[in-house]
C-alpha cells in the first residue's frame, strides 16, 4: 500500500513539477501541497491522468492556523475508485488572496466552496455564486476561524413586545470554562509554604 | 393571454413542510408546473458542530456525532472513533468490532425504513411510514438495551464501545430478524410493487454515473448507477471482511432504483446481522469489548473500587481525556446514505484542532439543482425522498 501510494506520489510530482510544493505519506494517506494558483491545473490531473484518476469529489474544507503566515488551509480529498485509492491535497492562502474555484473540474465544489467561504472567510476566485450557505442571513464573521469565539456574539430570542425574534450580544451567565491541560502535573516546581524550612533543617541534618 | 405574456414565477417551498424532512427552504423557479431551477437555502439546523468539537475533548465530542445523521446515530460515531483510533495507532478487540458491525447494521436499517416508507408519503401513501416506524421503534429498544439511550446513543467509543452487550439482547436481535424479513417481504409487495409508487417514482430524478462522480455522491446514489461501490466491501473496516452479504446495484439511476437498493441492502444488513450475532457467541467472540490500555479507555466499575490506578485513570480520562498524536487523518464509514466522512487534525493536545465532517447528505443536497430541473414541482418532494435527507447532518 505504502509503495504504492509512494510510486504514486512520485508520479504526481514528476508530472506537476512547480505546482507540488510538498508531498507526505502518513497513516496510509497520501497529502500533497499544491502552489495556490495551479490547484485547477492539479485538480484537473489527477482527475484525468489515468495513473490518478481520481474522478470522485469527496470533500473541500478549509483550516485555520493563525501563527503562520498563510494562516488557511484549502484541503480537498478526492477519491479514485477505479484504483480504490485517496488523495488530499491542500493549498495555502490567507484572509484576502482568493483561491481558484474548481467549479470547472467538479460541479460539486460549488457548495463546499461557498461553506468554505461562510466557515472561514477564504475567497474564491470564478466561483460563479459565493454566498453564504450554513450561517444565518445576515450573518456576520467567519465562525471557524480560530479568534473567532465559540459562543459567537449574537444571540436571539422571541420579544413579545415586537412580536418577532430579535438579535442581541450574547450575554453568558457563566464563562465558558476552558481547562488548562497543556501544563503537566509533573512538571510544576511550586514551593509549599513551609517545605523551604524542612529542607534547609535536612540539608543541615546531613551536614552533621 | 398571449404568450409572451408567461413568466417564470418563484415559490418558496418550506422551511416547514412535511416533505422537506426537517428545516429546509428551496426557492423554486416555475415555468407552469415545471421546476426551471431550484435554490436549496439551508443551515436552518446548523448548530456548529465542529466548531463545538474543538473545545471539546475526544470523548466529549463524541455524543455530537449522534447528532448529525439522527435516525442512523452509530454509524457517525463509528466514523469519528475510527479517525481517532488511526491517529492512536490501537486496536479494537473482536468481540467490540463485532458489535460495532452488528449495531451498524441495525442503524442501516433504523435509515432505510424511515427513508423507504416517507417515500411512500411522499408520493401520496400515509400508512407505510406507520409500518415502518413499528419495526424502528423495536430496533431504538435494541439500542436502548445496550447504550440506554434510544436515539443518542454514545455507545461507540475510542476504542471500543462502551458496554459489553447481554446475551439476552443477543438472542432478541437473533428473534428479531425472521419476523423483519417477513415485513419486508410485506413492504416490498405493498409500497414497491404499487402501481402508484412506480408510477411516480420510475424514470424520475435519473442521475448517471458521471454525475455522481462529479457530485461527490455517494452510497445508494452511486449503487443506483449500476456500479457497486461500497466502502464496506472496498475498503473494508472492522470485520466487515469477513462477513458474507451482496452489494445491491440498480441499473436506471432513478429514485425507483435507489428506493429498491435500500429494500434490499436491508435485507443484507440482517444477513450481516446474523453473521455478527453467531460469531458473538462463538468462543472466539468472547473477551473485552474495550482496548486494554488505560490510558485510552476507562477501567470497569469493578477496579476503580479496587485499583488505585485505574482510579487514577478515570478521574484522568474523565478531566483531562487522552491525548492523541499530531497528524491528520480521514476516515470513512458506508453509512446508510452514503460515504461519511471525518477529516480529523489533531496538534497533540487532548482536543481535537480541527474535525471536518463531511456528511454524504450536503453533497447529496446539492444535486437538487440539476435532478429537478424540467420535473414537475409534484416531482420535487419525490426527489427529495430519496435522496435519503437528514438536516442534522447538512447542516451540521
Amino acid at each position: 500500500m505504502s509503495a504504492e501510494l509512494q510510486a504514486l506520489s512520485d508520479h504526481i510530482a514528476s508530472s506537476l513539477g512547480e505546482a507540488i510544493e510538498d508531498r507526505a505519506i502518513a497513516y496510509d494517506e497520501l497529502t500533497v501541497v499544491a502552489r495556490r494558483e495551479d490547484i485547477v491545473r492539479v485538480a484537473t490531473f489527477l482527475r484525468d491522468d489515468p495513473q490518478c484518476r481520481f474522478v470522485c469529489f469527496i470533500d473541500i474544507c478549509g483550516a485555520d492556523y493563525p501563527a503562520r503566515e498563510e494562516r488557511f488551509d484549502v484541503v480537498y480529498h478526492f477519491l479514485a475508485p477505479h484504483h480504490n485509492r485517496r488523495i488530499r491535497v491542500k493549498v495555502r492562502t490567507d484572509e484576502v488572496t482568493p483561491v481558484p474555484s474548481l467549479n470547472s473540474v467538479f460541479a460539486a465544489a460549488n457548495w463546499y466552496e461557498r461553506e468554505t467561504y461562510d466557515m472561514y472567510g477564504v475567497l474564491f476566485t470564478g466561483h460563479p455564486d459565493l454566498r453564504r450557505i450554513l450561517t444565518d442571513y445576515g450573518f456576520e464573521g467567519h465562525p471557524l476561524r480560530k479568534d473567532f469565539p465559540m459562543t459567537g456574539y449574537v444571540e436571539v430570542r422571541y420579544d413579545d413586545g415586537q412580536g418577532r425574534v430579535v438579535y442581541e450580544p450574547v450575554k453568558l451567565s457563566q464563562e465558558f470554562r476552558n481547562f488548562d491541560f497543556l501544563s503537566p502535573w509533573e512538571g510544576t516546581d511550586y514551593v509549599l509554604p513551609g517545605d523551604e524550612k524542612a529542607k534547609a533543617l535536612r540539608g543541615g541534618e546531613s551536614d552533621r | 393571454m398571449s404568450e409572451h405574456n408567461i413568466r417564470n414565477f418563484t415559490i418558496n417551498f418550506g422551511p416547514q413542510h412535511p416533505a422537506a424532512h426537517g428545516v429546509l427552504r428551496l426557492v423554486l423557479e416555475l415555468d407552469g408546473e415545471v421546476v426551471e431551477r431550484v435554490d436549496p437555502h439551508i443551515g436552518l439546523l446548523h448548530r456548529g458542530t465542529e466548531k463545538l468539537i474543538e473545545y471539546k475533548t475526544y470523548v466529549q465530542a463524541n455524543p455530537y456525532f449522534d447528532r448529525l445523521d439522527y435516525v442512523a446515530p452509530m454509524n457517525q460515531e463509528h466514523a469519528y472513533c475510527l479517525a481517532i483510533e488511526k491517529l492512536l495507532g490501537i486496536s479494537v478487540p473482536r468481540r467490540a468490532q463485532l458489535i460495532r458491525v452488528l449495531f451498524a447494521e441495525i442503524g442501516r436499517l433504523l435509515s432505510h425504513l424511515l427513508n423507504v416508507t416517507t417515500q411512500a408519503m411522499d408520493v401520496g401513501a400515509l400508512t407505510p411510514p406507520l409500518w415502518g416506524f413499528e419495526e424502528r421503534e423495536k430496533l431504538m429498544i435494541f439500542y436502548e438495551r445496550v447504550s440506554g439511550s434510544r436515539l443518542h446513543a454514545n455507545y461507540f467509543r475510542p476504542g471500543g464501545v462502551n458496554m459489553d452487550i447481554q446475551p439476552e439482547l443477543i438472542d432478541d436481535i437473533e428473534a428479531f430478524c425472521d419476523p423483519f424479513l417477513q415485513v419486508l417481504d410485506d413492504l416490498d409487495t405493498l409500497v414497491m410493487g404499487s402501481r402508484i409508487f412506480k408510477q411516480r417514482n420510475v424514470d424520475i430524478g435519473t442521475i448517471t454515473l458521471d454525475d455522481c462522480f462529479t457530485w461527490g455522491f455517494s452510497g445508494p446514489l452511486v449503487r443506483s448507477c449500476g456500479v457497486a461501490w461500497d466502502l464496506r466491501k472496498s475498503q473494508p473496516y472492522e470485520c466487515y471482511e469477513e462477513m458474507e452479504f451482496d452489494i445491491p446495484v440498480g441499473k436506471n439511476g432513478d429514485n425507483y432504483d435507489r428506493q429498491v437498493i435500500r429494500m434490499e441492502e436491508m435485507r443484507q444488513s440482517v444477513r450481516i446481522m446474523r453473521q455478527c450475532l453467531d460469531k458473538l457467541r462463538a468462543p472466539d467472540g468472547q473477551g473485552p469489548v474495550t482496548t486494554l490500555d488505560g490510558k485510552i479507555a476507562p477501567p470497569s466499575r469493578k477496579d476503580m473500587k479496587r485499583s488505585m490506578e485505574a482510579l487514577i485513570h478515570h478521574f484522568k480520562l474523565y478531566t483531562e481525556g487522552f491525548h492523541v498524536p499530531a497528524g491528520e487523518v480521514y476516515a470513512a464509514v458506508e453509512a446508510p446514505k452514503g460515504e461519511f466522512g471525518v477529516y480529523l487534525v489533531s496538534d497533540g493536545t487532548n482536543k481535537a484542532y480541527r474535525c471536518r465532517i463531511r456528511a454524504p447528505g450536503f453533497a447529496h443536497m446539492q444535486g437538487m439543482d440539476f435532478m429537478c430541473r424540467g420535473h414537475m414541482l409534484a416531482d420535487v418532494a419525490g426527489v427529495l425522498g430519496s435522496l435519503d435527507i437528514v438536516f442534522g447532518e447538512v447542516d451540521r
